[in-house]
């Protein structure tokens, strides 16, 4: 099979499928930046960085967002580390 | 509607998750060798979870009229040290004869280190001496975009054909890559880090369904041993055609994994 399959939704039909799961998304991220805020710290995580990157990537129009936030929160170095140091990944890159 | 989840690890997982595995549809799984959560304290504990692989989880799936094959390696979060990886390279020769044995992996990079990239070349290499099929464990999050070309990368320089190596893990941002340089991708269904079934059905409506599989991955982290028959449902439920959830789910896995000459649906 070397098409690519249509998507057989219209919009309507997407959106009412899909708009009340990701209304909730957006409540859970809106939740997520006040339960930081309400820490007090001042000291702005690279992580907090990277998401409010995100969020602006998600305010444009073009399709391909989900790639081009998955690029926003990758390693775009090129040579392997010296030495692994830590297993887990932090979900964006860190600050050098 | 029957399906192959061609990446599990069920000796993380319970004897009910096969009982509820086969009620969903499930006839065969393939179960690569991985990181058991923790780190094991010499090259022996290897051997164990080999004879595991090997002997007891095929036992396990047929009481429930599922077919078990694995895949061997040193997974690459126990790569870090060589010598010892070198130790547990030693002895998968010895379990390759094994009837389930169908190829080399997960292996891959989980950091993208320097040792890292020296174990994966040598299973590589392995594997290119011994003909055998290999399976690719692309690192997580913010690693996975760097991990996946390094590993491209090195398997271009073996003499491996990329239609045999199938590289897993991949999303948005890594599947076009991955298939324009021939190889095999997998998309895995997780409900936290890499695809859900709906971003899978997503890109499957993009990339279409050439030399691309679902699995689910379940392991001991947050995981669901029924994501592909959940990703069957999403596809169906947006009015696809039985025949491409049989081709993401079934014909596929069976075509590359008949390629090891073990593999078959009974």
């Amino acid at each position: 099979m070397g098409t690519k399959p249509e998507n057989p939704m219209s919009q309507s039909e997407v959106i009412d499928r899909y708009f009340l799961e990701h209304r909730a998304k957006v409540l859970d991220i809106a939740a997520f930046l006040d339960r930081v805020d309400r820490c007090g710290s001042e000291e702005d995580d690279f992580r907090m960085v990277a998401i409010r990157t995100c969020i602006e990537e998600l305010l444009t129009n073009e399709p391909g967002r989900a790639e081009r936030i998955l690029l926003l929160l990758s390693d775009h170095t090129n040579d392997p580390i010296d030495s692994a140091g830590m297993k887990g990944a932090c979900g964006a890159p860190p600050p050098e | 509607m029957t399906y192959i989840d061609p990446h599990i690890h069920m000796v993380s997982r319970t004897t009910d998750d096969y009982q509820r595995m086969a009620q969903a549809g499930c006839v065969a799984i393939t179960e690569p060798a991985f990181w058991a959560g923790y780190d094991r304290s010499s090259p022996q504990g290897f051997y164990d979870y080999f004879r595991q692989l090997t002997d007891t989880e095929p036992k396990r799936a047929a009481f429930y009229g599922i077919q078990h094959h694995c895949w061997l390696c040193i997974n690459p979060k126990e790569a870090e040290d060589p010598a010892f990886a070198r130790e547990v390279i030693s002895m998968i020769p010895e379990f390759l004869t094994c009837e389930n044995v169908i190829g080399i992996g997960e292996i891959g990079l989980n950091k993208n280190s320097k040792n890292e990239m020296i174990i994966l070349e040598e299973q590589l290499n392995l594997a290119q001496e011994l003909e055998q099929l290999v399976l690719v464990h692309t690192p997580h999050l913010e690693d996975k975009l760097k991990g996946t070309r390094l590993i491209m990368d090195a398997i271009d320089n073996t003499s491996l054909d990329p239609n045999r190596v199938l590289i897993d893990h991949v999303e948005e941002h890594t599947i076009r890559e991955v298939l324009d340089r021939g190889f095999w991708a997998g998309m895995t269904l997780y409900p936290d880090t890499k695809c859900t079934p709906e971003r899978a059905a997503d890109i499957i409506e993009m990339h279409g369904t050439d030399r691309l599989w679902i699995n689910s991955a379940g392991d001991w982290g947050p995981s669901d041993p029924l994501a592909v028959p959940k990703c069957q449902v999403e596809l169906a439920s947006r009015g696809h055609a039985a025949a491409l959830i049989d081709t993401i789910s079934f014909d596929n896995p069976c075509t590359f994994l008949s390629q090891s000459g073990k593999f078959s649906i009974e």
